[in-house]
């Protein structure tokens, strides 16, 4: 995996946020303020744009250069807590080409530590965590276990989105969300959903298949 | 040719850019007060930056107004960073508005609580504090209706906000210091509790549909300023009953003293006239008094919205002499002025 990776797999991101923007919002609407497939559309469009302005950089630098677009662009909680998650897993990689699987753990495993730091979200709380963390676990198993890196991705985006769906009869005790108390039952977190298009989208990226 | 969808009819030119447009027509309206800078997308005191002076910027979702660019001026805010609609600025604008109000004395960052506010404002805080601009921040959660908890985000920044700023910033213009002025709105914060009702949903320009629909005869109790639910659906009794629920949730969390000088903050949500804020004040004001409090100060009127929202809500602050003659100070901004 390269350079190529990173820039397919937020390509990939903003296929899938555009796509399911009216999903989103609808989500959040529920529980939320509505606002959340126009911020994540708006934010991996200006990504996709940055980094087709920087050809040529490391893996590790275009995370961080996608990270912080996402910052200065979205607004809201998501922008900070994705854009330091990849700019926390850009610095992983540092100047280096290319990565393996072992590596790519490793920048999973740093950008749900700086979620959970930033947002001080556990899983259960109904975020994104729910479905981030399950990812990065199951990704870091199936590797140790031997699996193919597309398997093991699988797996992951797979996780991610059994993590969204229990996302459900949460109560939220962080977010927006948590405002509503116990009326935020029975509604799938949107920042949870909007993760699991984000590791999908990597299985696509990196398998070139849907 | 205003936009039109079956559930929307406003005012626009183009959803995407409602809110510089409404910036920039902000700045043509008052530029004696302040300058839009349309490349940060932050909203400016004519006069900032004021060496010596302590500066207070505060910043947040649009779709709330006058909060914040209609309190930037004389005795109160330096600057305003307005983000997209019910969306947070980003980092960069509070970056460029701290800098751009520096005036040496050092910057307070009034931080309404929500997630997404605060963590735009923290990364900002870091920046600013790397470029060598001392800045501290209050985060303000005066909303009741959210069940505080370690363990959750906490309670919401509503009403007590524009009383913050108004006095904190009656403050700095009175040359109190950065630890005094950090205080000042601290202390609003500390004295002042809220509970919002809503009659109707708003509809933000982005997605042209209400944020939730209300059967008829109810309204939701506990909102907050984002056209989102409340923590709870109620039958639509007498606007006398409707008060007794808001004045009985302030105060029974306010808990002031025996006797207090209070004031009280009847604001509207943005789609509720005047005619019906000034029937519940003087319903406030009578429960008020009936509750033992003496409100001696008050504002009435539409000054932290939720677009067109029909609701109200209803702030109330534990007075001392202090606090009221820094309310009492001269303020001149769009929304606010007396006294000069």
């Amino acid at each position: 995996m390269d350079a190529a990776t990173i820039t397919s797999w937020m390509r990939e991101i903003d296929a899938a946020v555009r796509r399911e923007r009216d999903h989103l919002v609808q989500l959040d609407a529920a529980i939320g303020d509505g606002d959340h497939g126009t911020n994540m559309t708006r934010g991996f469009e200006a990504v996709v744009q940055a980094l087709d302005g920087d050809p040529g950089s490391p893996p590790g630098k275009l995370l961080i250069l996608a990270g912080r677009t996402l910052v200065s662009t979205v607004g809201g909680a998501s922008g900070p807590l994705w854009g330091s998650a990849l700019r926390s897993g850009g610095r992983v990689l540092g100047e280096q080409p290319t990565f393996d699987g072992r590596e790519l753990v490793q920048v999973l495993a740093a950008a749900l530590a700086s979620v959970k730091d930033l947002g001080t979200a556990a899983v259960g709380d109904k975020t994104m965590v729910d479905a981030l963390e399950p990812a990065v676990d199951t990704l870091r198993a199936r590797l140790t276990e031997g699996a193919s890196i597309d398997d093991a991705l699988d797996a992951a985006a797979g996780a991610a989105e059994a993590g969204m769906r229990a996302t459900v009869p949460l109560q939220a005790r962080k977010g927006r969300a948590s405002y509503l108390g116990e009326r935020s039952v029975g509604h799938q977190d949107p920042g949870a959903t909007s993760t699991a298009l984000i590791i999908r989208a990597l299985q696509r990226a990196v398998t070139g298949t849907a | 040719m205003a936009v039109e969808t079956n559930q929307m009819r406003k005012f626009l030119n183009e959803p995407a850019q409602v809110v510089k447009e409404s910036l920039a027509g902000l700045a043509a309206a008052h530029p004696d007060l302040l300058r839009y800078d349309a490349a940060a997308q932050i909203i400016v005191r004519k006069d900032a930056p004021k060496k010596g002076k302590v500066a207070l910027i505060s910043g947040g979702g649009s779709g709330h107004e006058p909060l914040h660019g209609g309190f930037v001026g004389l005795g109160m805010l330096d600057a305003a960073c307005p983000g997209e609609v019910f969306t947070s600025p980003v980092p960069a604008q509070m970056l460029a508005a701290t800098k751009a109000v520096d005036g040496g004395a050092g910057v307070v960052h009034i931080v309404k609580n929500y997630t997404g506010d605060v963590l735009n404002f923290k990364l900002a805080a870091e920046d600013a504090a790397d470029e060598g601009i001392k800045v501290t921040s209050v985060v303000i959660d005066d909303d009741v209706a959210v069940q505080d908890s370690l363990y959750t985000a906490g309670r919401r920044g509503v009403g007590a906000t524009v009383l913050a700023e108004k006095i904190a910033g009656a403050a700095a213009e009175g040359g109190a210091d950065l630890t005094k002025v950090t205080d000042a709105v601290k202390r609003v914060n500390d004295r002042a509790r809220s509970f919002g009702v809503a009659l109707s949903s708003c509809v933000p320009p982005a997605s042209g549909k209400p944020i939730f629909e209300l059967p008829e005869g109810q309204i939701e109790l506990g909102i907050g300023i984002h056209g989102e639910p409340g923590r709870k659906r109620a039958t639509l009794g007498s606007a006398s009953e409707v008060v007794d629920v808001i004045v009985e949730a302030v105060i029974s969390d306010l808990k002031p003293k025996r006797g207090a000088k209070v004031l009280a903050f009847v604001n509207g949500m943005g789609g509720t006239p005047l005619l019906e804020l000034y029937l519940l004040y003087g319903e406030i004001d009578r429960k008020l008094r009936a509750a033992g409090v003496e409100p001696v100060r008050n504002l009435v009127g539409s000054y932290i919205t939720s677009l067109e929202m029909a609701g109200a809500s209803l702030t109330v602050l534990e007075l001392d002499e202090e606090l009221t003659r820094l309310w009492d100070a001269p303020v001149h901004t769009p929304a606010l002025r007396w006294g000069a």
